[in-house]
Protein backbone atom coordinates (compact mmCIF):
# COMPACT_ATOMS: atom_id res chain seq x y z
CA UNK A 1 0.00 0.00 0.00
CA UNK A 2 1.31 3.82 -1.04
CA UNK A 3 1.71 5.63 1.84
CA UNK A 4 1.06 8.79 0.24
CA UNK A 5 -0.14 9.37 -3.14
CA UNK A 6 0.00 12.91 -4.75
CA UNK A 7 -2.50 13.92 -7.37
CA UNK A 8 -0.86 16.38 -10.01
CA UNK A 9 2.88 16.60 -11.01
CA UNK A 10 3.54 20.57 -11.32
CA UNK A 11 5.53 22.26 -8.98
CA UNK A 12 3.30 21.61 -6.00
CA UNK A 13 2.87 17.92 -6.45
CA UNK A 14 6.80 17.60 -7.17
CA UNK A 15 7.93 20.69 -4.23
CA UNK A 16 5.60 18.47 -2.05
CA UNK A 17 7.09 14.69 -2.63
CA UNK A 18 10.72 16.40 -2.39
CA UNK A 19 10.18 17.70 0.96
CA UNK A 20 8.23 15.12 2.27
CA UNK A 21 11.97 12.88 1.73
CA UNK A 22 13.58 15.92 3.66
CA UNK A 23 11.44 15.59 6.46
CA UNK A 24 11.93 11.95 6.66
CA UNK A 25 9.14 10.84 5.52
CA UNK A 26 9.57 6.93 4.92
CA UNK A 27 6.76 5.56 3.16
CA UNK A 28 5.93 4.69 -0.56
CA UNK A 29 5.41 7.74 -2.44
CA UNK A 30 3.41 7.89 -5.43
CA UNK A 31 3.12 11.10 -7.91
CA UNK A 32 0.02 10.67 -10.06
CA UNK A 33 -0.13 13.57 -13.17
CA UNK A 34 -2.54 13.53 -16.07
CA UNK A 35 0.04 15.29 -18.96
CA UNK A 36 2.18 12.83 -20.76
CA UNK A 37 5.91 14.33 -19.49
CA UNK A 38 7.47 14.58 -16.10
CA UNK A 39 7.17 17.58 -13.97
CA UNK A 40 8.71 20.92 -16.60
CA UNK A 41 9.17 24.45 -15.57
CA UNK A 42 6.38 26.36 -16.88
CA UNK A 43 7.64 30.36 -16.54
CA UNK A 44 9.48 29.85 -19.74
CA UNK A 45 6.40 28.78 -21.86
CA UNK A 46 5.26 32.21 -21.95
CA UNK A 47 8.70 33.71 -22.29
CA UNK A 48 11.82 32.12 -24.08
CA UNK A 49 9.99 28.89 -25.20
CA UNK A 50 7.75 30.68 -26.89
CA UNK A 51 10.32 33.00 -28.79
CA UNK A 52 12.05 29.88 -29.86
CA UNK A 53 14.82 30.54 -27.39
CA UNK A 54 14.74 27.55 -25.61
CA UNK A 55 13.41 23.74 -26.42
CA UNK A 56 11.80 21.67 -24.33
CA UNK A 57 14.45 19.39 -23.76
CA UNK A 58 15.45 22.75 -21.15
CA UNK A 59 12.29 22.24 -19.11
CA UNK A 60 12.66 19.08 -16.73
CA UNK A 61 11.89 20.46 -13.16
CA UNK A 62 13.82 17.71 -11.78
CA UNK A 63 15.85 14.70 -13.48
CA UNK A 64 14.77 11.21 -13.48
CA UNK A 65 17.57 9.93 -11.39
CA UNK A 66 16.70 12.35 -8.89
CA UNK A 67 12.68 10.98 -8.42
CA UNK A 68 14.42 7.52 -8.39
CA UNK A 69 17.23 8.62 -5.91
CA UNK A 70 14.32 10.01 -3.77
CA UNK A 71 12.08 6.82 -4.14
CA UNK A 72 8.92 8.55 -5.67
CA UNK A 73 7.29 7.13 -8.14
CA UNK A 74 6.03 8.98 -11.12
CA UNK A 75 2.74 8.12 -13.13
CA UNK A 76 2.51 10.45 -16.14
CA UNK A 77 -0.71 10.22 -18.28
CA UNK A 78 -2.78 9.16 -15.81
CA UNK A 79 -5.90 11.28 -14.55
CA UNK A 80 -7.28 10.33 -10.92
CA UNK A 81 -10.95 9.37 -11.47
CA UNK A 82 -12.06 9.02 -7.80
CA UNK A 83 -11.16 9.55 -4.28
CA UNK A 84 -12.35 6.43 -2.01
CA UNK A 85 -12.41 8.44 1.74
CA UNK A 86 -13.23 5.28 3.92
CA UNK A 87 -11.46 2.55 1.86
CA UNK A 88 -8.68 5.30 1.41
CA UNK A 89 -7.83 4.58 -1.95
CA UNK A 90 -8.02 6.84 -5.54
CA UNK A 91 -8.78 5.12 -8.42
CA UNK A 92 -6.87 5.97 -12.07
CA UNK A 93 -7.72 6.42 -15.21
CA UNK A 94 -5.97 3.54 -16.05
CA UNK A 95 -8.29 0.88 -14.41
CA UNK A 96 -5.90 0.66 -11.39
CA UNK A 97 -6.14 2.03 -7.96
CA UNK A 98 -3.60 2.88 -5.52
CA UNK A 99 -4.20 3.03 -1.76
CA UNK A 100 -2.75 5.61 0.43
CA UNK A 101 -2.47 6.86 4.03
CA UNK A 102 -1.75 10.20 3.09
CA UNK A 103 -3.32 12.21 0.08
CA UNK A 104 -2.41 14.87 -1.40
CA UNK A 105 -4.50 17.29 -4.34
CA UNK A 106 -2.08 19.45 -6.65
CA UNK A 107 -4.11 19.88 -9.28
CA UNK A 108 -3.33 23.13 -10.10
CA UNK A 109 -6.00 24.83 -12.43
CA UNK A 110 -7.23 25.18 -16.12
CA UNK A 111 -7.92 28.33 -18.10
CA UNK A 112 -10.77 29.75 -18.21
CA UNK A 113 -12.54 29.70 -22.23
CA UNK A 114 -14.42 31.77 -24.28
CA UNK A 115 -17.97 30.87 -24.58
CA UNK A 116 -18.82 33.92 -27.59
CA UNK A 117 -19.99 32.77 -30.54
CA UNK A 118 -16.87 31.55 -32.59
CA UNK A 119 -14.74 30.52 -29.51
CA UNK A 120 -14.52 26.69 -30.97
CA UNK A 121 -12.76 28.29 -34.18
CA UNK A 122 -10.21 26.98 -35.43
CA UNK A 123 -6.29 28.83 -33.92
CA UNK A 124 -7.89 29.94 -31.03
CA UNK A 125 -5.24 28.93 -28.19
CA UNK A 126 -5.49 29.26 -24.50
CA UNK A 127 -1.66 28.83 -22.43
CA UNK A 128 -1.24 26.27 -19.72
CA UNK A 129 0.68 23.59 -20.25
CA UNK A 130 3.68 22.56 -22.69
CA UNK A 131 0.87 21.48 -25.52
CA UNK A 132 -0.27 24.83 -25.81
CA UNK A 133 2.68 26.56 -26.18
CA UNK A 134 3.69 24.38 -28.87
CA UNK A 135 0.65 24.98 -30.55
CA UNK A 136 0.73 28.84 -29.92
CA UNK A 137 4.51 28.90 -31.19
CA UNK A 138 3.72 26.95 -34.28
CA UNK A 139 0.24 29.33 -35.10
CA UNK A 140 2.63 32.23 -34.98
CA UNK A 141 5.00 31.11 -37.60
CA UNK A 142 2.12 31.12 -39.82
CA UNK A 143 0.24 34.18 -38.67
CA UNK A 144 0.67 37.82 -39.99
CA UNK A 145 -1.83 39.13 -37.42
CA UNK A 146 -2.83 38.42 -33.17
CA UNK A 147 -5.24 39.40 -31.35
CA UNK A 148 -4.75 38.68 -27.58
CA UNK A 149 -7.85 38.77 -25.20
CA UNK A 150 -6.89 39.45 -21.88
CA UNK A 151 -4.42 41.97 -20.13
CA UNK A 152 -3.20 39.84 -17.51
CA UNK A 153 -0.07 38.27 -17.00
CA UNK A 154 -0.31 35.56 -19.93
CA UNK A 155 -1.72 37.72 -22.21
CA UNK A 156 0.83 40.66 -22.16
CA UNK A 157 3.85 37.76 -22.01
CA UNK A 158 2.38 36.44 -25.06
CA UNK A 159 2.01 39.92 -26.71
CA UNK A 160 5.27 40.44 -26.04
CA UNK A 161 7.13 37.10 -27.59
CA UNK A 162 4.82 37.19 -30.25
CA UNK A 163 5.86 41.17 -30.79
CA UNK A 164 9.36 39.83 -30.65
CA UNK A 165 8.60 37.26 -33.48
CA UNK A 166 7.08 39.87 -36.07
CA UNK A 167 3.39 39.51 -35.23
CA UNK A 168 1.46 42.19 -35.02
CA UNK A 169 -0.39 42.26 -32.07
CA UNK A 170 -3.60 43.64 -30.32
CA UNK A 171 -4.83 43.46 -26.87
CA UNK A 172 -8.41 43.20 -25.60
CA UNK A 173 -8.92 44.09 -22.03
CA UNK A 174 -12.41 44.45 -20.64
CA UNK A 175 -11.03 46.71 -17.63
CA UNK A 176 -10.00 50.18 -18.04
CA UNK A 177 -6.28 49.53 -17.48
CA UNK A 178 -3.72 46.48 -17.58
CA UNK A 179 -2.84 44.11 -14.93
CA UNK A 180 -5.94 45.33 -12.66
CA UNK A 181 -6.15 42.97 -10.62
CA UNK A 182 -2.24 42.31 -9.76
CA UNK A 183 -0.73 46.11 -9.50
CA UNK A 184 -1.15 49.65 -9.34
CA UNK A 185 -2.21 52.23 -12.16
CA UNK A 186 1.77 53.38 -12.38
CA UNK A 187 2.80 50.07 -13.22
CA UNK A 188 0.07 49.53 -15.38
CA UNK A 189 0.56 52.87 -17.66
CA UNK A 190 4.29 51.56 -17.49
CA UNK A 191 3.57 48.60 -19.08
CA UNK A 192 1.13 49.81 -21.61
CA UNK A 193 3.75 52.34 -22.93
CA UNK A 194 6.71 50.01 -23.15
CA UNK A 195 4.08 47.33 -24.81
CA UNK A 196 2.86 50.20 -27.17
CA UNK A 197 6.86 51.45 -28.11
CA UNK A 198 6.71 47.64 -29.79
CA UNK A 199 3.95 48.48 -31.87
CA UNK A 200 0.81 46.62 -29.49
CA UNK A 201 -2.55 47.67 -30.04
CA UNK A 202 -4.86 48.32 -27.18
CA UNK A 203 -8.16 48.36 -26.76
CA UNK A 204 -9.10 48.93 -23.05
CA UNK A 205 -12.71 48.77 -21.61
CA UNK A 206 -13.58 46.35 -24.63
CA UNK A 207 -15.82 43.12 -24.43
CA UNK A 208 -15.11 40.45 -27.47
CA UNK A 209 -18.42 40.21 -28.80
CA UNK A 210 -17.56 37.29 -31.38
CA UNK A 211 -14.97 35.84 -33.34
CA UNK A 212 -15.53 35.92 -36.68
CA UNK A 213 -13.80 33.46 -39.50
CA UNK A 214 -14.31 30.39 -41.63
CA UNK A 215 -13.42 27.01 -39.71
CA UNK A 216 -10.21 28.99 -38.52
CA UNK A 217 -11.06 32.31 -36.84
CA UNK A 218 -10.29 35.30 -39.10
CA UNK A 219 -11.70 38.40 -37.01
CA UNK A 220 -13.04 39.17 -33.58
CA UNK A 221 -15.49 41.75 -33.49
CA UNK A 222 -15.99 43.94 -29.90
CA UNK A 223 -19.27 45.12 -28.20
CA UNK A 224 -18.60 48.10 -30.04
CA UNK A 225 -19.01 46.60 -33.43
CA UNK A 226 -15.15 47.45 -33.95
CA UNK A 227 -13.78 44.33 -36.35
CA UNK A 228 -9.49 43.29 -35.62
CA UNK A 229 -8.51 41.25 -38.21
CA UNK A 230 -6.56 38.31 -36.39
CA UNK A 231 -4.70 35.34 -37.58
CA UNK A 232 -4.43 33.42 -34.37
CA UNK A 233 -5.93 34.56 -30.77
CA UNK A 234 -4.75 33.83 -27.77
CA UNK A 235 -7.28 34.02 -24.52
CA UNK A 236 -5.80 34.53 -21.41
CA UNK A 237 -8.53 34.91 -19.28
CA UNK A 238 -7.54 33.24 -15.96
CA UNK A 239 -7.72 30.01 -14.59
CA UNK A 240 -10.38 27.84 -12.98
CA UNK A 241 -8.82 25.68 -9.99
CA UNK A 242 -9.38 21.89 -10.48
CA UNK A 243 -11.36 21.46 -7.33
CA UNK A 244 -13.69 18.76 -8.75
CA UNK A 245 -12.44 15.45 -7.65
CA UNK A 246 -12.25 16.92 -3.98
CA UNK A 247 -15.76 18.08 -4.46
CA UNK A 248 -16.78 14.64 -5.11
CA UNK A 249 -15.44 13.25 -2.12
CA UNK A 250 -16.85 15.25 0.06
CA UNK A 251 -13.97 17.91 1.02
CA UNK A 252 -14.77 21.18 1.86
CA UNK A 253 -14.30 23.46 -1.15
CA UNK A 254 -15.22 27.17 -1.81
CA UNK A 255 -13.28 28.62 -5.09
CA UNK A 256 -10.50 26.72 -4.32
CA UNK A 257 -9.88 23.58 -2.18
CA UNK A 258 -9.90 24.77 1.33
CA UNK A 259 -7.03 24.19 3.88
CA UNK A 260 -5.90 25.85 7.22
CA UNK A 261 -1.92 27.41 7.31
CA UNK A 262 -0.72 23.70 7.71
CA UNK A 263 -2.06 22.96 4.30
CA UNK A 264 -4.44 20.55 5.94
CA UNK A 265 -7.65 19.90 4.09
CA UNK A 266 -11.12 19.15 6.22
CA UNK A 267 -9.89 15.25 6.25
CA UNK A 268 -6.96 15.16 8.59
CA UNK A 269 -5.34 12.41 6.11
CA UNK A 270 -5.57 14.64 3.17
CA UNK A 271 -3.21 18.14 2.10
CA UNK A 272 -3.30 20.28 -0.83
CA UNK A 273 -1.30 22.95 -2.09
CA UNK A 274 -0.33 24.88 -5.19
CA UNK A 275 -3.44 26.80 -7.54
CA UNK A 276 -6.07 24.29 -6.35
CA UNK A 277 -5.51 25.33 -2.68
CA UNK A 278 -7.11 28.26 -0.95
CA UNK A 279 -5.37 28.93 2.44
CA UNK A 280 -5.01 32.02 4.79
CA UNK A 281 -2.61 34.15 3.45
CA UNK A 282 -0.91 36.31 6.10
CA UNK A 283 0.31 38.87 3.92
CA UNK A 284 -2.58 39.43 1.12
CA UNK A 285 -5.11 38.91 3.94
CA UNK A 286 -4.33 41.61 6.43
CA UNK A 287 -4.45 44.58 3.99
CA UNK A 288 -7.95 43.77 2.15
CA UNK A 289 -10.57 45.97 3.70
CA UNK A 290 -13.20 44.48 6.14
CA UNK A 291 -10.71 40.53 5.41
CA UNK A 292 -10.71 38.74 8.52
CA UNK A 293 -7.06 37.14 9.02
CA UNK A 294 -8.15 33.45 8.18
CA UNK A 295 -10.21 34.17 4.71
CA UNK A 296 -9.06 31.63 2.39
CA UNK A 297 -7.89 32.86 -0.85
CA UNK A 298 -6.06 31.14 -3.90
CA UNK A 299 -2.28 32.28 -4.87
CA UNK A 300 -1.59 31.65 -8.58
CA UNK A 301 2.10 31.48 -8.57
CA UNK A 302 5.23 28.85 -8.50
CA UNK A 303 6.60 30.87 -4.71
CA UNK A 304 3.18 29.75 -3.45
CA UNK A 305 3.08 26.37 -4.75
CA UNK A 306 6.43 25.81 -3.28
CA UNK A 307 5.91 27.70 -0.07
CA UNK A 308 2.63 25.81 0.71
CA UNK A 309 3.86 22.44 -0.76
CA UNK A 310 6.94 22.55 2.27
CA UNK A 311 4.33 23.51 4.35
CA UNK A 312 2.17 20.52 3.60
CA UNK A 313 5.05 18.30 3.61
CA UNK A 314 5.79 19.29 7.22
CA UNK A 315 2.81 18.45 8.45
CA UNK A 316 2.25 15.19 7.07
CA UNK A 317 5.65 14.13 8.36
CA UNK A 318 4.39 15.08 11.80
CA UNK A 319 6.69 18.85 11.79
CA UNK A 320 3.71 21.29 11.33
CA UNK A 321 4.68 24.76 10.78
CA UNK A 322 2.25 27.17 9.15
CA UNK A 323 2.78 29.00 6.07
CA UNK A 324 4.31 32.41 6.68
CA UNK A 325 6.36 32.92 3.00
CA UNK A 326 5.66 35.92 1.74
CA UNK A 327 4.36 36.29 -1.61
CA UNK A 328 6.48 36.80 -4.47
CA UNK A 329 5.73 37.15 -8.51
CA UNK A 330 7.57 38.17 -11.72
CA UNK A 331 6.78 38.66 -14.98
CA UNK A 332 9.22 39.11 -18.26
CA UNK A 333 8.11 41.69 -21.04
CA UNK A 334 10.80 42.97 -23.45
CA UNK A 335 13.97 44.01 -21.62
CA UNK A 336 11.54 44.41 -18.69
CA UNK A 337 11.24 42.31 -15.27
CA UNK A 338 8.94 43.28 -13.64
CA UNK A 339 9.16 41.63 -9.71
CA UNK A 340 6.31 41.75 -7.22
CA UNK A 341 6.79 41.13 -3.68
CA UNK A 342 3.84 41.14 -0.73
CA UNK A 343 0.80 43.11 -1.79
CA UNK A 344 -0.19 45.91 -3.34
CA UNK A 345 -3.57 46.06 -2.72
CA UNK A 346 -4.64 47.98 -0.06
CA UNK A 347 -1.35 50.68 0.42
CA UNK A 348 -2.04 54.27 1.80
CA UNK A 349 1.08 55.53 0.54
CA UNK A 350 3.34 54.65 -2.61
CA UNK A 351 6.74 55.36 -2.48
CA UNK A 352 8.71 55.42 -6.18
CA UNK A 353 12.57 54.72 -5.31
CA UNK A 354 14.02 55.87 -9.35
CA UNK A 355 12.81 57.20 -12.42
CA UNK A 356 10.00 55.78 -14.15
CA UNK A 357 11.47 56.84 -17.51
CA UNK A 358 14.43 55.23 -17.03
CA UNK A 359 12.69 52.10 -16.70
CA UNK A 360 14.36 51.17 -14.06
CA UNK A 361 12.47 52.04 -10.70
CA UNK A 362 10.96 50.65 -7.37
CA UNK A 363 7.32 51.44 -6.44
CA UNK A 364 6.73 50.76 -2.42
CA UNK A 365 3.71 50.20 -0.64
CA UNK A 366 3.01 51.49 3.00
CA UNK A 367 0.03 50.74 4.96
CA UNK A 368 -0.09 52.70 8.44
CA UNK A 369 3.48 53.14 7.96
CA UNK A 370 4.46 49.12 7.69
CA UNK A 371 6.08 48.06 4.19
CA UNK A 372 3.52 46.08 2.83
CA UNK A 373 4.35 45.67 -0.91
CA UNK A 374 7.09 46.42 -3.88
CA UNK A 375 6.94 46.22 -7.59
CA UNK A 376 10.26 46.45 -8.89
CA UNK A 377 11.02 46.86 -12.76
CA UNK A 378 14.54 45.97 -14.19
CA UNK A 379 15.57 46.52 -9.76
CA UNK A 380 16.31 42.89 -8.72
CA UNK A 381 18.28 43.53 -5.52
CA UNK A 382 15.18 46.19 -4.12
CA UNK A 383 13.11 43.03 -4.79
CA UNK A 384 14.89 40.82 -2.76
CA UNK A 385 15.81 43.63 -0.63
CA UNK A 386 12.08 44.09 -0.04
CA UNK A 387 10.94 40.61 0.39
CA UNK A 388 13.03 40.86 3.69
CA UNK A 389 11.57 43.96 4.73
CA UNK A 390 8.13 42.89 4.49
CA UNK A 391 8.67 39.83 6.32
CA UNK A 392 10.14 42.25 8.69
CA UNK A 393 7.42 44.02 9.10
CA UNK A 394 9.44 47.15 8.72
CA UNK A 395 8.06 50.54 9.36
CA UNK A 396 10.82 52.50 7.27
CA UNK A 397 11.18 56.53 7.24
CA UNK A 398 9.50 57.10 3.43
CA UNK A 399 12.07 59.95 2.71
CA UNK A 400 14.92 57.06 3.11
CA UNK A 401 13.04 54.45 0.63
CA UNK A 402 13.26 56.95 -1.95
CA UNK A 403 17.12 57.60 -1.52
CA UNK A 404 18.59 55.67 -4.16
CA UNK A 405 21.78 56.22 -2.30
CA UNK A 406 20.36 54.32 0.73
CA UNK A 407 20.70 50.84 -0.42
CA UNK A 408 16.97 49.10 1.04
CA UNK A 409 18.36 46.66 2.65
CA UNK A 410 19.92 48.65 5.30
CA UNK A 411 16.19 50.09 6.31
CA UNK A 412 15.83 45.91 7.88
CA UNK A 413 16.07 47.94 11.09
CA UNK A 414 13.90 50.47 10.59
CA UNK B 1 30.39 16.67 -25.28
CA UNK B 2 31.90 18.73 -22.72
CA UNK B 3 31.83 17.94 -19.09
CA UNK B 4 31.56 20.16 -16.28
CA UNK B 5 32.17 18.82 -12.40
CA UNK B 6 30.26 20.01 -9.25
CA UNK B 7 31.30 20.25 -6.11
CA UNK B 8 28.70 19.62 -3.83
CA UNK B 9 27.88 20.87 -0.50
CA UNK B 10 29.48 17.64 1.44
CA UNK B 11 32.72 17.74 -0.71
CA UNK B 12 31.82 15.12 -3.09
CA UNK B 13 32.19 16.09 -6.79
CA UNK B 14 29.64 14.82 -9.38
CA UNK B 15 31.19 15.58 -13.32
CA UNK B 16 27.95 15.51 -15.83
CA UNK B 17 28.06 15.86 -19.38
CA UNK B 18 26.96 19.08 -20.82
CA UNK B 19 25.23 19.95 -24.40
CA UNK B 20 26.67 23.21 -26.07
CA UNK B 21 23.83 25.68 -25.39
CA UNK B 22 22.62 24.57 -22.29
CA UNK B 23 23.02 26.77 -19.35
CA UNK B 24 25.12 25.24 -16.20
CA UNK B 25 21.63 25.41 -14.53
CA UNK B 26 20.05 23.26 -16.92
CA UNK B 27 22.88 20.84 -16.90
CA UNK B 28 22.45 20.74 -13.07
CA UNK B 29 19.19 20.08 -12.44
CA UNK B 30 19.27 17.41 -15.83
CA UNK B 31 22.30 15.83 -13.80
CA UNK B 32 20.57 15.59 -10.38
CA UNK B 33 23.22 17.96 -8.94
CA UNK B 34 22.09 18.76 -5.61
CA UNK B 35 21.85 21.91 -4.12
CA UNK B 36 21.03 23.96 -7.41
CA UNK B 37 16.96 25.05 -6.38
CA UNK B 38 16.61 27.58 -9.75
CA UNK B 39 13.19 28.51 -8.60
CA UNK B 40 12.50 30.43 -11.28
CA UNK B 41 13.34 27.98 -14.16
CA UNK B 42 16.13 30.25 -15.55
CA UNK B 43 14.56 33.77 -15.93
CA UNK B 44 16.82 35.17 -13.90
CA UNK B 45 14.93 36.30 -11.55
CA UNK B 46 14.88 34.39 -8.15
CA UNK B 47 19.14 34.41 -7.11
CA UNK B 48 18.49 30.47 -5.82
CA UNK B 49 21.08 28.89 -8.63
CA UNK B 50 23.65 30.49 -7.21
CA UNK B 51 27.25 28.62 -7.66
CA UNK B 52 31.48 29.62 -7.37
CA UNK B 53 32.81 29.56 -10.16
CA UNK B 54 36.37 27.61 -10.03
CA UNK B 55 39.23 30.11 -10.48
CA UNK B 56 40.91 28.60 -13.56
CA UNK B 57 37.74 29.15 -15.51
CA UNK B 58 35.91 32.36 -13.97
CA UNK B 59 37.97 34.60 -16.92
CA UNK B 60 36.72 32.60 -19.91
CA UNK B 61 33.07 33.45 -18.50
CA UNK B 62 31.38 36.61 -20.17
CA UNK B 63 31.46 39.34 -16.93
CA UNK B 64 27.71 39.18 -15.58
CA UNK B 65 25.42 41.75 -16.85
CA UNK B 66 23.66 44.30 -14.93
CA UNK B 67 20.65 42.02 -13.75
CA UNK B 68 22.85 39.40 -12.59
CA UNK B 69 24.85 41.20 -10.69
CA UNK B 70 22.49 42.87 -8.74
CA UNK B 71 20.68 39.68 -7.98
CA UNK B 72 23.94 38.29 -6.59
CA UNK B 73 23.90 40.96 -4.41
CA UNK B 74 20.87 38.89 -2.77
CA UNK B 75 22.19 35.30 -3.00
CA UNK B 76 21.59 33.47 0.26
CA UNK B 77 24.99 32.31 0.77
CA UNK B 78 28.15 35.02 0.49
CA UNK B 79 28.58 36.76 -2.82
CA UNK B 80 32.07 36.38 -3.11
CA UNK B 81 34.13 37.33 -6.66
CA UNK B 82 33.27 33.89 -7.85
CA UNK B 83 29.97 34.20 -7.57
CA UNK B 84 27.99 33.53 -10.30
CA UNK B 85 24.29 32.27 -11.64
CA UNK B 86 24.28 28.98 -13.15
CA UNK B 87 21.40 30.27 -14.90
CA UNK B 88 23.12 32.88 -17.07
CA UNK B 89 26.05 31.24 -18.07
CA UNK B 90 25.92 28.69 -21.26
CA UNK B 91 28.05 25.96 -21.93
CA UNK B 92 30.50 26.00 -24.88
CA UNK B 93 33.30 23.62 -25.85
CA UNK B 94 35.67 26.17 -24.43
CA UNK B 95 34.34 25.08 -21.27
CA UNK B 96 35.00 21.76 -20.99
CA UNK B 97 36.42 20.37 -17.44
CA UNK B 98 34.64 23.64 -15.63
CA UNK B 99 34.72 23.09 -11.94
CA UNK B 100 32.23 24.47 -10.09
CA UNK B 101 31.19 24.56 -6.34
CA UNK B 102 27.66 24.52 -5.05
CA UNK B 103 27.15 26.90 -2.37
CA UNK B 104 25.68 25.76 1.45
CA UNK B 105 22.47 27.77 0.80
CA UNK B 106 19.80 29.13 -1.85
CA UNK B 107 17.24 30.32 0.13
Amino acid sequence: MADLVIIGASYAGTQLALAARANGFAGNITMVGDEPHPPYQRPPLSKAFLRNEVDASSLPLQSPERFAEERITLRTGVTALRIEREGRKVELSDGSEIGYAHLAFTTGARCRTLTCEGAGLGNVHYLRNLADACAIRDAASRSRTAVVIGGGFIGLEVAAALRTLGVEVAVVEMQDRLLQRAVPPLISTFLMRAHAHQGVRFHLSSRVRRLLGHGSVEAIELESGEVIAADMVVAGLGVVPNVELAQACGLVVDNGIVVDRYARTSDPRIVAAGDCAAYPNPWLNAVGQGVGPDRCMRVESIQSANDLARVAAATLAGRATPYEAVPWFWSDQYGYKLQMAGASTGHEQIVLRGDMESGKFTALYLRDGTLIGADTVNRPIDHLAARRLIAARVRPDPMALQDESIPLKSLAAA
Amino acid sequence: MPTITYVLKDGNTKTVAAANGKTLMEVAIAGNVRGIDAECGGCCSCATCHVYIDEAWLDMLPTPDEMEDELLEGVAAARTDFSRLSCQIVISDALDGMVVRVPEKQG
